[in-house]
């Protein structure tokens, strides 16, 4: 086995290992979808790209937001705003665990010297309609990521089936460089002129954004916002299949973006506790229908590989 | 006779499903070969998280040939159904025999099935198996289409015998058949080939792979245990995690780590909890303190550096986790010191129990006041017994039963600990919802017997009330474990409540959701005739009318009248004593119908002691009276678990069996002459008709006994009733043998007649023996 590479020395330099690693492995490196997401599956790469026949391979940072895990900067661990590292292949490739277990040793992580395993975790998103079978890898007891072969998403099978790892980088990076508390972890190298830690970036904005989320956000327009996003994207595929010069066009982009503020506005909502135990479920349907229409919009258009027949 | 082995290799199989798998693995392929034809002399299924596999000894080389002879069409039948005789059978016509029948010359082939060798069997069979495997959740990966629990990537299936291995040809969606496999993932990946089992398993082991889920399991509590005992403490046993943990690893790596001393003030449930949900870590506890002071995990390889580096992560995963735990038990101290537990439960009035019954706040304050009626019943302070149950649930609004639901109950206990409420109260917060299972405990101090039975009697009432009864499998409210409960409560306590009077107290039972009128219901209101049309409608409407009709449509009757003419103030106390008489009879019914259901599983509870059901229900309904108008007395539930197990005490003895007899044929004689006669003989008998010793010694054994029987089951001494039963056996036997009952001097025979009435109804205050079988 040849030597593990030195060990990185900041969260940025674990960023930039995946990259390398992924862009390597022939994946496209795409950048962060520009829209608050949840989480990185909602970047449309994943969720529509994971539809349809075409083939893709894509990595990328997303930043996502979960409202309701702010905790001021205070807690070591939970932020509600933090970076998930994101890999889609579609068709998942026979070798995908070991290529996944190649992207830890590239970061620092030696096989031999830890106890890495898979744990049956099965990953669903109701909100997108969505389900898959995988694992959470564990290492030394922590879970480092999750790794899932979609079978459905926005209600329809997955054929072929991509596979999905997702890394939870503020974990893991606080794990490689032995780390304890968030804010105290060196964001650029320890050793710059202006080395400069977590804390230095995000302390602040974690504060800033727990007292909007859970004290401030206005519910009233939320509430409104919600209903504006649904209506939108209900209108854009609703939209007559032609333009006024005459040209096909299928939004299912600009829909699905509707689709993703929705899902974060319920999110705000939820946060501010507004939102009760069985309006919940109804508002996850509503989002989970807009999803639903983007995956049927997306596979009428060419990505959605329904060119790809009429080609052959 | 070769041997087979099969192995499934795979990407990492889900630890609750493997040893499910092994099983059905194990099943569907000797079921199929059996099926095909062959034999085979043992068979054995195994489990790791990447593989499946199945060793089967002693298979037969082939299948046997098959001789099958088929009656075919008359010899001068057209060509036509010769044709289609010889397509069905694949011969040809000189290959068909003709043999005399009945209707003539008929032709018959014999069709003969070579027997097939066992490969080709095993691969048919095989691949039929993977492609149906009954997995819980299966999927599809990359662009192919067979289906398994995760990516199948390779297939060992090989034949040996003495002359070596074969391969079994077979190729599953691009998957070929080999006879190599690999071992652990990391400790020794690479492939190697096997000749049979036991080079395959000794072969696995020197890869870092045990490939019995038994040998995991029982290496990983003796290390467990070991190294606990090494350190002056306890292994906390835990079959579930123990199967879950030996399905997680091929090679297990036993490490015991510390919890932070931050950490050690924690309740241990706290601790064990959160290192088994999250880290699936077992527990290490000092017994002279009784708390969690270590823990315990499972690795799947060794290192160079004993594990330091996978302990030192774990430690600390372990530290995040319970700094989370920490934050949520310091938080929820605070609130408590600042607001107590009512102050912490006020939020659940948010939280919606059911939709009908309302929300969980609705519910605590009808199980308090419930628990303020029963306290005094079972021994309890009404004050005490209120307080329990307004806080006994509060703590599902603390942050740690947020985080873990497990600890519902348990956190109660601590949080009114640290408010100082009397630990009486405290207790109450945990022992209110047992018994969970059968092998739970009962509560047993008042206090919180008294919430228990409230808790139990507001769900059992609220779901009666709604009607939403458990029927057949379905009990999604879990009320018949509800009933069970209150049944273990009531009986190991030896309580003496009358459950129908419970029943009335519940907010949901008709006595008390009186049936009434609006409360300021006046003169006025007559104008507004629809009130009073709708209160006819709901009296026509109610459940009442169908057990009694009769009532309900004079209650109508009474209400129309009360209506005519002017309308006084006796004319409002008429209608309101109505309504009042409507609730009070649904209120009965409700009640009724409730302790049915009480009943039946009381049966069900005594009967897995061992009680006959006869039996109980020969106390349950004594005086023959209807199941629905069970016996009073018959809510007591101790009372009659007393009574049950008297009986049936009585009926083991030998005077027991025979009085039953000899009350069975005074019974039948009896019944079979009121029949006959059509009247009931019900006359005291004169012992002045008495002829001979026997029937005159009758006489007086029935005085006898009944002058003991009743004070004794007044005084609920049930076994001094059977004793004074028993002594009645002798002198009815002799009565029987000597005397005869349908005497031709009409007046004897009406005494006797009479005389067997009285055995009857003395027999019957004891127990309905008409119940008893055999």
């Amino acid at each position: 086995m040849p030597q593990a590479p030195e060990k990185p020395r900041s969260f940025q330099e674990i960023i930039l290992r995946l990259q390398g690693y992924w862009a390597s492995r022939g994946c496209a490196v795409l950048q962060p979808y520009d829209m608050e997401v949840g989480a990185g599956t909602f970047h449309p790469a994943t969720t529509l790209r994971a539809l349809g026949t075409r083939p893709w391979a894509a990595a990328y940072v997303q930043p996502s937001r979960r409202p309701t895990d702010g905790r001021y900067g205070d807690n070591p661990n939970r932020l509600q705003h933090y970076y998930q590292y994101q890999v889609l292949i579609k068709p998942s490739p026979p070798d995908l665990q070991a290529l996944y277990l190649g992207s830890l040793r590239a970061i620092g992580i030696d096989a031999a010297l830890h106890d890495i395993r898979f744990v049956e975790d099965d990953w669903e998103s109701p909100t997108l309609g969505a389900w898959g079978l995988g694992w959470e890898v564990w290492c030394d007891g922590m879970e480092v990521s999750q790794f899932t072969y979609f079978q459905q998403v926005g209600g329809h099978d997955c054929r072929p089936v991509s596979g999905e790892l997702t890394y939870g980088l503020e974990r893991l990076a606080m794990y490689v460089l032995g780390v304890d508390h968030v804010m105290e972890m060196p964001f650029n190298d320890p050793d710059a002129p202006i080395p400069l830690s977590y804390g230095d970036v995000f302390r602040q904005t974690e504060q800033e954004y727990s007292r909007w989320n859970f004290d401030q956000a206005d519910t009233d327009m939320l509430f409104q916002h919600f209903q504006d996003a649904e209506a939108e994207c209900q209108r854009i595929l609703g939209a007559p299949a032609t333009d006024s010069a005459g040209r096909a066009i299928t939004m299912a982009h600009p829909a699905y973006d509707q689709c993703i503020k929705a899902s974060h506005i319920f999110n705000l909502l939820d946060a501010r506790g507004v939102i009760s135990v069985t309006e919940r479920q109804a508002y996850i349907g509503r989002v989970r229908a807009l999803a639903k229409l983007c995956a049927d919009a997306f596979l009428r258009t060419e990505a959605g590989g329904a060119t790809d027949g009429a080609a052959a | 006779m070769p041997d087979l082995l099969i192995e499934l290799f795979s990407e990492e199989i889900p630890a609750r499903m493997q040893a499910r798998a092994a099983q059905d693995l194990k099943r569907l392929m000797t079921d199929g070969l059996v099926e095909a034809g062959l034999t085979y002399a043992h068979a054995e299924a195994f489990a790791t998280p990447r593989r499946l596999a199945l060793a089967v000894e002693g298979l037969s080389p082939q299948s046997p040939t098959r001789r099958e002879e088929r009656r075919g069409p008359r010899t001068d039948a057209p060509d036509k159904a010769i044709e289609g005789f010889l397509r069905a059978t694949g011969l040809r016509r000189d290959q068909l025999e003709a043999r005399d029948d009945k209707k003539g010359q008929v032709f018959f082939a014999t069709i003969e099935t070579p027997g097939r060798g066992a490969a080709e069997i095993v691969a048919e069979v095989l691949e039929h198996v993977i492609r149906h495997f009954p997995w819980p959740k299966s999927m599809r990966w990359g662009a192919g289409n067979l289906r398994w629990v995760r990516p199948l990537h390779a297939i060992l299936c090989i034949l040996s015998d003495e002359s070596g291995a074969q391969v079994v040809p077979l190729t599953v969606d691009g998957i070929e058949a080999g006879d190599t496999t690999r071992g652990h993932r990391f400790m020794a990946p690479e492939p190697f080939a096997v000749t049979g089992f036991e080079d395959y398993a000794a072969k696995l082991r020197r890869a870092f792979v045990v490939l019995d889920a038994g040998e995991r399991a029982e290496h990983i509590r003796a290390e467990a245990q070991a190294q606990a005992f090494a350190l002056g403490l306890e292994w906390v046993e835990d079959a579930g995690l123990l199967a879950e943990v030996a399905g997680l690893v091929e090679w297990p790596v036993v490490l015991v780590g510390e919890i932070g001393a931050d950490f050690l003030d924690l309740p241990p449930e706290v601790l064990q909890t959160s290192m088994k949900e999250h880290q699936k870590f077992f527990s290490l506890r000092d017994p002279k303190s009784g708390q969690i002071v270590r823990f315990v995990t499972v690795a799947n390889r060794e290192t160079a550096d004993d594990g330091a580096t996978i302990l030192a992560g774990n430690r600390k995963v372990l530290a995040a986790r319970l700094s989370d735990a920490k934050f949520f038990w310091e938080n929820d101290l605070r609130r408590v010191r600042e607001g107590g537990l009512e102050g912490m439960a006020e939020g659940l009035a948010n939280v919606t129990f059911h939709n009908k019954l309302g929300s969980q706040k609705d519910r605590i304050s009808r199980i308090e006041a419930l628990a303020r009626e029963i306290a005094p019943l079972v021994g309890a302070d009404p004050d005490a017994a209120a307080l329990a149950a307004r806080v006994a649930k509060a703590d599902l609004r603390s942050e740690m039963v947020g985080e873990f639901p497990e600890l519902q109950g348990v956190m109660g206990v601590y949080y009114a600990r640290a408010q100082g409420l009397p630990e009486d109260v405290a207790l109450a917060c945990k022992a209110h919802y047992q018994p969970l299972g059968p092998g739970d405990s009962v509560p047993t101090s008042p206090v919180s017997v008294a919430v228990a039975l409230a808790d139990k009697i507001d769900t059992l009432t609220g779901f009666w009330a709604i009607d939403e009864k458990p029927t057949g499998s379905k009990d999604p409210f879990a009320l018949r474990r509800a009933a069970l409960g209150v049944i273990r409560i009531v009986l190991a306590n030896q309580l003496s409540v009358c459950l129908a009077d419970i029943i009335a107290q519940s907010r949901f039972s008709p006595w008390r959701r009186p049936w009434d009128l609006p409360h300021d219901f006046s003169a006025a209101d007559v104008d507004d005739i629809d009130d009073v049309s709708t209160a006819i409608e709901r009296i026509r409407t109610s459940k009442v009318r169908d057990w009694v009709l009769d009532d309900g449509e004079e209650w109508v009757r009474r209400m129309k009248t009360a209506l005519e003419g002017a309308f006084d103030e006796d004319k409002l106390n008429e209608l309101k004593g109505i309504a009042s008489d409507i609730s009070e009879a649904e209120g009965t019914v409700f009640g009724a119908d409730l302790l049915t259901f009480f009943h039946d599983r009381l049966k069900v509870h005594l009967r897995d002691q061992g009680l006959r059901h006869d039996v109980i229900d020969a106390c349950l309904y004594t005086s023959g009276s209807a199941p629905s108008g069970a016996t009073p007395g018959n809510d007591d539930l101790t009372l009659l678990v007393k009574r049950a197990e008297a009986l049936s005490a009585f009926l083991k003895t030998d005077d027991g069996e025979n009085l039953v007899q000899g009350f069975k044929r005074a019974n039948n004689i009896l019944t079979q002459a009121e029949e006959q006669d059509g009247v009931e003989y019900s006359f005291g008998p004169d012992p002045k008709l008495a002829e001979g010793l026997e029937e005159t010694a009758l006489f007086a054994a029935l005085d006898e006994a009944e002058a003991a029987i009743a004070p004794a089951m007044q005084a609920e001494d049930f076994a001094a009733a059977m004793a004074a039963m028993a002594r009645l056996r002798a002198p009815i036997d002799a009565f029987f043998e000597a005397v005869q009952i349908n005497a031709d001097n009409a007046i004897l025979r009406r005494n006797r007649l009479n005389l067997l009435h009285r055995i009857r109804a003395a027999c019957l205050q004891v127990a309905d023996l008409t119940r008893l079988e055999g």
